[in-house]
């Protein structure tokens, strides 16, 4: 219990700090301490989850389980390794004039209180709180995306103000539809929301109320996770906010929205005892795959390029999870672990080359080399990572996806990989010229925080080559808990 | 639960529908504040009404914080928003109300088949308010997609909560407590965000027509 409320309470006091403390060249470094004390308590909850087993707060209404102990471990890393890149970055954005104190200050206390809504997500037991917490987490974000005031930063910001909350909005129709089919098991207390509660009971839950409910909830959880056709917004949110905060969206929001998805998804499998749920997701899941693919080598703003890859992955691992089964379970869990580090680090690496470009037009940046060995080799590496080139972490995990596919579902095996396959002709295409080739800019200002990059690579490279077998242990009891 | 708060729910759905009606219809912004607030008030009498029936006390709580916030602090909060902006007496040419009256009557149909076997199941007071719910969720929803301008959007947007909350409260008697609390905060605080959003955007494009806001496209 401890540990779990203390887990909550730093983001939130940090948010609070924040604010209150006002703009200082400090801020960033204190960000940075707020960030550093949310992981060293996520750490700390992990080992008691690990040693003890799973973790009950607050008369049930948090939970800490093997689904959600390791989403928590990792939206509090990259948290952090994201503040860290975000004190140079940052401190480059306010001598170009584009970020002022009072921006600042909104900017450092946004950060810790999107935190705090994200890791409310994962933790809560409550499937009420759990949208509070998705809703919550838009609005912390929405004023970040527009912070810059560009008319293309407002438009985007309101793009996903509208656009999510009409999708949270179904995911509200869902839960009340879910409330509706439990209360009839659970009796009209405030358990009958509890999702430890309603997977006791999973099987008693009326079916036709399941699976329209599940619809909803799909729908507008999906909305966030960037499914296609939902996925209009992210593009634009991710290309015209500040870096470390496209980061964030695409390495850690994104995660707890899938995770919101597949927590319903138990639940709907459990009452409808079809493959209702698990159809729906898959198709979800391809359509995404491959629509996202073929807008991949229609794009010129690297932020979008790469914003329409994180939506190809996604849906990488919403077929997965919708495929089911230990296997396909395990590389989707493997697979969210390995996206988000290897495409936060990737942003990492592009925030620092379109700030030295001065642009976002990938024509514009060019010879990233010259400027910077660590900044092109980061942006490479990154790149071949997530296009899914062994040896790295992401490569093991499709080849898990696409191997149960090929057992499970092989009329989806030839387009997954012809979907991959474009997908790598695009992004590569684009990349390689930026990272060699010739320019003419000058060094920077201040020193670029590349060591996030490259722990973030490092790690998504051991994890394709070596998963070590605690781990391994508890993906696949989490896995096992998915069904 | 006796007859005549049966018929007491079923009215204030009706009341509920005619006035996602009116909303669609109407072209002043002043007047679509006063219909918000309207619909705050039915959904009080209706939250209150089953609340007495039903003997959950937990209910009069909710029906004070819709009361507060739907009748009193938002509607205030958009009095004072179009006030600041200019926008009080703006009126939106509105292509074809008749079409979009039809289009409505064709989401009512389609609402009440989707909810019809799912209201079987419901023990509560009044079949036909869960369709009634979801068509007020899918015409607010309808209005967002065809107004043009910001201010309605966001009345829309406020229109479609208004639905939500009336489906868990007829659907079921109401939400957990908690989660109501923590609905109502991420409305509130959406809602002043979306304030200061205006500003920002009038600012930028001196207008709040969000057809400016129509360049982001993928080449």
């Amino acid at each position: 219990m401890e540990p779990l409320a203390i887990l909550l309470a730093i983001p939130l006091a940090g948010g609070l700090a924040l604010w209150v403390l006002g703009e200082r060249d400090s801020a960033p470094e204190v960000n940075a301490a707020f960030s550093f004390a949310t992981f060293a308590a996520a750490a700390w909850l992990t080992s008691e989850v690990v040693s003890v087993g799973p973790v009950m707060g607050l008369y049930e209404q948090f939970f800490v389980d093997p689904l959600n102990v390791f989403l928590v471990a990792l939206t509090a890393f990259v948290g952090f390794t994201t503040s860290l890149f975000s004190r140079p970055y940052m401190r480059i954005e306010r001598d170009k004039g584009r970020m002022t104190a009072a921006r600042l200050r909104l900017y450092h206390s946004m950060y810790q209180v999107f935190m705090f809504t994200m890791l409310l997500a994962l933790t809560t037991n409550n499937m009420g709180i759990l949208w509070v917490a998705m809703e919550a987490a838009t609005l912390a974000t929405v004023l970040l995306v527009s912070v810059y005031r560009t008319a293309a930063s407002l438009e985007a910001a309101w793009k996903y103000f509208i656009l999510c909350g009409v999708g949270i909005a179904q995911a509200l129709f869902g839960t009340i539809l879910l409330y509706f089919a439990a209360e009839r098991v659970l009796g009209a207390e405030g358990n009958a929301l509890l999702w430890t509660h309603l997977a006791l009971v999973k099987t008693e839950l009326e079916p036709a109320i399941m699976s329209l409910a599940f619809v909803f909830l799909l729908v507008g959880y999906g909305t966030k996770v960037g499914l296609v056709p939902l996925h209009n917004w992210l593009p634009d949110a991710h290309a015209e906010g500040p870096t470390p905060i496209s980061a964030v969206l695409s390495g850690l929001l994104l995660n707890v929205a899938l995770y919101s998805v597949i927590r319903c998804k138990v639940l709907a499998d459990g009452a409808l005892e079809t493959r209702f749920a698990s159809n729906m997701m898959m198709a979800f899941g391809l359509l995404s795959v491959v629509v996202a693919a073929f807008f991949l080598s229609r794009q010129r703003d690297i932020k979008r390029m790469f914003a329409y890859s994180s939506i190809e992955h996604m849906g990488l691992m919403t077929f997965a999870f919708g495929m089911g089964g230990p296997i396909a379970n395990f590389a989707g869990l493997l697979h969210m672990t390995v996206h988000s580090l290897v495409k936060s680090a990737i942003f990492f690496a592009v925030g620092h080359a379109t700030q030295k470009a001065g642009t976002q037009v990938m024509e514009d940046i060019r010879g990233l080399l010259q400027v910077s060995p660590t900044i092109g080799w980061g942006l490479l590496i990154g790149t071949l990572a997530i296009l899914g080139m062994p040896p790295f972490g992401v490569f093991a995990s499709e080849f898990l996806i696409l191997t149960t596919a090929m057992r499970d579902q092989p009329w989806a095996t030839p387009i997954l990989l012809l979907a991959l396959g474009v997908a790598f002709a695009a992004v590569f295409k684009r990349v390689q010229p930026m990272v060699f080739g010739d320019t003419t800019h000058t060094p920077f200002t201040h020193q670029p925080a590349l060591t996030p990059v490259f722990i973030h690579l490092g790690l998504g490279l051991m994890l394709g080559l070596y998963i070590p077998p605690y781990l391994a242990a508890w993906y696949a009891q989490a896995a096992k808990l998915l069904g | 639960m006796n007859p005549l708060s049966t018929q007491l729910v079923n009215l204030f759905a009706s009341l509920l529908l005619l006035i996602a009606f009116g909303m669609l219809a109407q072209r002043r912004i002043v007047t679509l504040i006063h219909l918000f607030a309207l619909q705050g008030l039915v959904l009080t009498a209706s939250t209150v009404t089953v609340a007495y029936a039903t003997g959950q006390g937990h209910l009069y709580w909710s029906a004070g914080i819709t009361f507060v916030l739907k009748v009193v602090v938002l509607p205030y909060i958009l009095h004072r928003l179009i006030r600041r902006l200019n926008v009080k007496w703006d009126i939106e040419t509105l292509i074809n109300i008749p079409t979009m009256m039809l289009v409505g009557i064709l989401l009512v149909v389609f609402s009440f088949n989707l909810a019809l076997p799912i209201s079987e199941f419901s023990r509560s007071i009044a079949r036909g308010t869960l369709g009634i719910a979801l068509a007020c969720v899918l015409m607010s929803f309808l209005m967002m997609i065809t107004r043009s301008k910001a201010v309605p959007q966001v009345i829309g947007f406020l229109a479609m909560e208004n639905g939500l909350f009336f489906a868990a409260t007829s659907a079921t008697y109401g939400m957990p407590m908690v989660v109501e609390l923590g609905i109502a905060l991420d409305v509130l605080v959406g809602m002043v965000i979306l304030g200061v959003f205006l500003f920002q955007i009038r600012e930028q494009f001196d207008s709040l027509d969000i057809h400016h806001l129509e360049k982001l496209k993928d080449e």
